[in-house]
């Protein structure tokens, strides 16, 4: 049994120690909004956030989070969260959307340690985050727009 | 679009005539189908592809998957506009399987997603539903408010009637008008009096995903679904020839191992268990029919191949005499790798057996044929079968396939599970990657003339691929005389005038399955002969832009599109040591785009700073969309013009995931300006096209910067150094 | 930092590497006789510099971006040093790299304060000679004397140095034994630290 603190909400998993956090969200938990694109870490797909800071929860194991707060797209809110989802809408960023629940988490982490980024910081940010429809010319103006409307 | 007033029994196939009708039962009726008691009572419900409920919400029905394009968006704002509906209610639901219903009328009789086709084919049959469904409720209005019909205004999902002091919502009459014949006829709106198509309303699809809620296939939780991961062949054609899954069942959570066709599949209780599971298995594959070849061997092999005399697929002229008596001739040969789609969810569906049938949860692009392969793998007939589409995580052709091998794969794990629990088979990226049905590999060759004015005097072309269509149930539609259509496009129809044009095509056959990719032929096509233009305005000393306008006399939306691109992208302006401007022009789906890229080069590697884009497509339902898809078939398109390819050892694919396999990122994206050129022709694709001109515009880039011609693809470069 | 790591992955590493010490390893080598000198120190040396070159230590201690794999290609996706070795807002080290140990499931290696070497410890493109330098450096090494390098790498030290024995399925491990490397780089240390030219 692992004891996972997602959204605020302590969750018994019985899992073992070596699961990945995202099937443990997605399997075991039926949370979907996580997503799985590589498995390898590879495409930030499946970024939740861990004590606030962008992971790669298929990369992440259950066993490396105990008594951390995991937060997944469902449950992240708050004034930067707000304003990430408010760009992303107002700009239709999504085209297939699979990505977006990722890119808008390390969006939000982003933000949140730097809350005026230049192209160069967003280049390195999210760099971990593949858009296959190439939304990136939107992802990027969304940042900007939500630096914009956090200040 | 003169003709605004159009009856209702014309359309694009003979199947039109029935799936125009909103709301009504074959064979044709005239009333609503919530009249033979289908839908609750409170609610206007044609269930076709219109539904008004009381509370004023306008539902879309979709016979068009959604993965990415849009579509959902466009089909809403062609019924909203005839409806006059409020956009802020507009919904909108996938249509469940039905042919009949959601004929594809550019293609069909199918129900299918693809070839760019969606706006091209529905855009007279969404606003004649929404024509419908508006004429029908101001019927209801005017019986109940006792005025006459005419004298009725709707706008913004309100009816009113000034000289009455009556309003209403929409909703507010969706029972009475379900009880009302359908018009036989309605009038569309002249182009001048749209409030929706050419303006850009917010997508219908973006709170679902920016909050983690749209549900994909990968989503679905059935009750007790169990997860199957599938260990394919390694080596393409290649069959099993003896398990040891004693390990495998060993692992954790690992509830079977069942072999059937396609392989082995491992069940499990979670997706975890069934990797960890597969990757304990044991299998030894019998090779002796498979494909044990290297890349630079299957090459060769079309190079061998192109020395015969093939297909015809184009003759214009004498291209043999013009190319003989030419002041100079250019010769090339272009080569292009197996291309992976690649969309961000891997792919994967749901089955569940019932005692009546099958039911199945898929992102999936071409209906007819999954109820078709799963009814015959499970030994049903198709109407037995019902398909509840999701939203496709991308797909760029992928989650369409003609042989419909997830649904078949699917099938026979769910039937050799024997309907213990719905089985979700996933696909790995490692599985994604390796699995084939690839963009084809191609070989290009041409040989070009030169009179001595410059001018083009002969043009020999000669293209090896493996037919995307044969033998797929779409053979009758695109392979003719065994030539398959999708292999030459983009060079047999080239918008360019090219009086003695010669194109002979070679039918390569291997055990390795292709498939259309975002694009389809036009993805090699465009880059041949785009590149090849570009080499002869050089030999030729005439500007590029120039050199292209010249083959494209008499066609003004070509010259338009090409000019535009010209003033927009500052043509001409010399650029800094290192840096280099290129210009690609391609017509393809009908639709024309022209781009240039402008790059920064280093020795080890290229930066593709800015692609300035123009595009006409008709009309542009939702701009903003329009734009959106050109951006995105840059951002999609720049990783395969730079380093993707998939290739073979041995047999073997040597690319597994994203590192080796790595599309655009963040970093890479350039600058994209989108130009429309303003047009009320009819709308024509715009999914697919923008991936046409990128690779040739940036080749042509880097050798302005450069001097040096790159024709293959990839290109290279595109690492970081 | 050693503080937050977890009871867990100390055993794990100490565990793995109680197994490697029986193995094939250590029966191929002979216990070295204790040997002083700048002489037994500096053939001591080469056989360090070979591991400290081995990308398993050398692909993290590099000027900016970190090399992955024996390939040593450079690390995808692209991740920079940032302000604290750590990486960036988005893109830090613990985004994806465990502090309990590998990940099999994603290949992901994993151990406490994954991070890139500070810029100090910079190895990339020296010379045996100038990176022996740079390790007995105490303004390059993190102020440590010999004793204390000794003591960084052995069992009790730095757990990330340790994961270079266990790497994960995929990576080569430093092909000498952990003990046997202890031993070298006591030889070494008891000859004074010589350096080559």
């Amino acid at each position: 049994m692992v004891a996972l603190n997602i959204n605020g909400r302590v969750y018994d998993v019985d899992a073992d120690p070596e699961m990945p956090l995202l099937w443990a969200i997605r399997d075991r938990l039926n949370m979907t909004g996580t997503k799985f694109g590589c498995g390898r870490a590879l495409c930030g797909a499946c970024t939740v956030h861990i004590d606030g800071e962008a992971a790669r929860s298929c990369s992440i194991m259950v066993g490396t989070v105990a008594g951390k707060q995991i937060t997944t797209i469902e449950g992240v809110t708050g004034k930067v969260a707000d304003a990430v989802r408010g760009a992303w809408q107002k700009l239709d960023v999504v085209q297939c959307g699979y990505c977006q629940s990722g890119q808008i988490m390390n969006a939000i982490t982003l933000l949140s340690g730097n809350s005026k980024p230049t192209d160069a910081d967003i280049d390195l940010s999210m760099e971990g985050n593949i858009c296959r429809c190439g939304t990136y010319v939107r992802i990027r103006a969304a940042i900007h727009e939500a630096a914009k409307a956090l200040t | 679009m003169t003709a605004s007033r159009r009856t209702f029994l014309k359309g694009a196939s003979a199947l039109a005539a029935s799936t125009f009708l909103l709301g009504t039962y074959l064979p044709l009726g005239r009333t609503a189908r919530a009249q033979h008691g289908a839908a609750p009572a409170a609610s206007f419900d044609p269930n076709v592809f219109l539904k008004i409920d009381a509370d004023n919400v306008v539902t879309l029905i979709s016979k068009y998957f959604e993965m990415g394009q849009g579509v959902t968006t466009g089909l809403a704002t062609l019924v909203a506009e005839e409806l006059d509906a409020d956009w802020t209610m507009m919904r909108y639901a996938f249509a469940p399987n039905n042919v009949q219903l959601y004929n594809n009328l550019v293609f069909g009789p199918v129900m299918a997603t693809g070839g760019s086709t969606s706006m091209v084919g529905s855009f007279d049959q969404m606003r004649q539903v929404g024509a419908a469904a508006r004429a029908m409720l101001v019927a209801a209005a005017a019986a109940r408010w006792g005025v006459p019909a005419g004298t009725i205004t709707v706008a913004n999902g309100i009816l009113s009637h000034a000289a009455a002091g009556k309003r209403a919502t929409l909703g507010a009459f969706a029972t009475d008008a379900m009880r009302l014949p359908v018009p036989a006829q309605v009038s569309l709106k002249d182009p001048k009096d749209w409030k929706l198509i050419g303006t850009t309303v917010p997508r219908l699809d973006s709170d679902g995903k920016t909050t983690g809620t749209t549900l994909f296939a990968l989503d679905v939780r059935r009750p007790g679904a169990v997860t199957a991961v599938l260990q394919r062949p390694t080596r393409f054609g290649a069959t099993v020839a003896s398990v040891d899954a004693s390990a495998a069942k060993q692992v954790a959570g690992v509830l079977d191992v069942l072999q059937v066709p396609q392989g082995v599949a491992v069940i499990a209780k979670d997706t975890w268990s069934a990797i960890r599971g597969r990757a304990a298995l044991k299998v030894r594959w019998d090779t002796s029919r498979a494909e044990n070849r290297s890349s630079a061997a299957i090459f060769d092999e079309y190079r061998q191949m192109m020395s015969g005399s093939g297909l015809s697929a184009q003759k214009r002229g004498d291209a043999a005499a013009k190319l003989a008596g030419a002041a100079r001739t250019y010769e090339a040969e272009f080569t292009f790798p197996y291309l992976a789609h690649t969309p961000m969810e891997p792919l994967n569906a749901t089955m569940e057996l019932k005692p009546d049938g099958a039911e199945i949860w898929s992102g999936c692009q071409l209906q007819s044929i999954d109820e078709h392969v799963a009814a015959h793998v499970l030994g049903l007939t198709p109407d037995r079968i019902k398909i509840n589409t999701l939203h496709g995580g991308g797909s760029f052709g992928r989650r369409g396939n003609p042989t419909g091998d997830l649904i078949g794969e699917l099938a026979a794990i769910t039937k050799a599970y024997g309907g213990r629990a719905p089985v979700h088979l996933v696909w790995t990226r490692e599985d994604d990657v390796k699995g084939g049905f690839y963009r084809a590999m191609v070989v290009h060759r041409v040989k070009v003339g030169l009179d001595a004015g410059g001018n083009i005097a002969g043009w020999d072309h000669r293209i090896a691929t493996k037919s995307i269509f044969t033998g797929t149930p779409f053979e009758p539609m695109a392979v003719k005389n065994n030539l398959d259509a999708s292999s030459v496009e983009g060079v047999v129809d080239s918008a360019y005038e090219l009086s003695d044009f010669d194109v002979r095509c070679f039918n390569v056959t291997s055990p390795i399955p292709v498939l259309w990719l975002r694009s389809v032929g036009h993805s090699h096509a465009a880059h041949v002969m785009e590149s090849t233009i570009d080499e002869l305005a050089h030999l030729a000393g005439k500007d590029p832009i120039d050199f292209r306008a010249a083959l494209l006399s008499g066609k003004p939306r070509d010259l338009a599109v090409l000019n535009l691109a010209k003033e927009r992208s500052g043509w001409g302006a010399s650029l800094p040591e290192g840096r280099g401007r290129g210009v690609a022009y391609h017509v393809s789906f009908g639709t024309r785009i022209c781009m240039v890229a402008d790059v920064t080069v280093w020795p080890t590697r290229v930066k593709v700073d800015r692609i300035v884009a123009v595009v006409d497509c008709g009309v542009a339902i939702n701009p903003d969309i329009v734009k959106a898809q050109v951006e995105g078939a840059i951002g999609f398109t720049l990783s395969s013009a730079l380093r993707n390819q998939i290739t073979l050892r041995d047999g073997e694919v040597e690319q597994s995931n994203f590192d080796d396999y790595e599309p655009t990122r963040m970093r890479e994206m350039p600058q994209v300006e989108v130009h429309i050129v303003k047009s009320l022709e009819r709308p024509s694709g715009i999914g697919e096209p923008g991936v046409a001109p990128v690779a040739p515009a940036i080749a042509n880039a880097i050798f302005a910067a450069t001097g040096k011609r790159l024709r293959s693809l990839p290109l290279g470069g595109g690492t970081r150094a | 930092m050693m503080s937050r790591i977890p009871l867990k992955g100390w055993l794990l590493v100490l565990g793995l590497l109680a197994v490697g010490w029986v193995g094939p390893g250590l029966t191929q080598s002979t216990p070295p006789q204790p040997a002083n000198g700048p002489s037994a120190g500096l053939a001591a040396w080469d056989g360090i510099a070979k591991v400290l070159q081995h990308p398993r230590c050398l692909n993290c201690h590099q000027v900016d971006t970190p090399l992955q794999g024996d390939s040593r290609r450079p690390h995808i996706p692209n991740v920079v040093r940032g302000t604290d070795n750590h990486g960036v807002v988005g893109m830090r080290c613990s985004n994806c790299h465990n502090e309990t140990g590998n990940n099999p499931t994603s290949g992901v290696p994993g151990a406490p304060h994954w991070q890139l070497a500070p810029t100090s410890m910079q190895w990339q493109g020296l010379s045996s000679g100038d990176l022996c330098r740079a390790l007995k450096d105490p303004e390059r090494n993190g102020k440590r004397s010999l004793d204390d390098l000794v003591h960084h790498m052995g069992l009790e030290g730095d757990p990330l140095v340790l994961w270079a024995w266990t790497p994960g399925a995929g990576r080569e491990a430093i092909p000498i034994s952990h003990p046997a490397f202890i031993d070298l780089l006591k030889t070494w240390a008891r000859g004074g630290g010589p350096c080559p030219q």
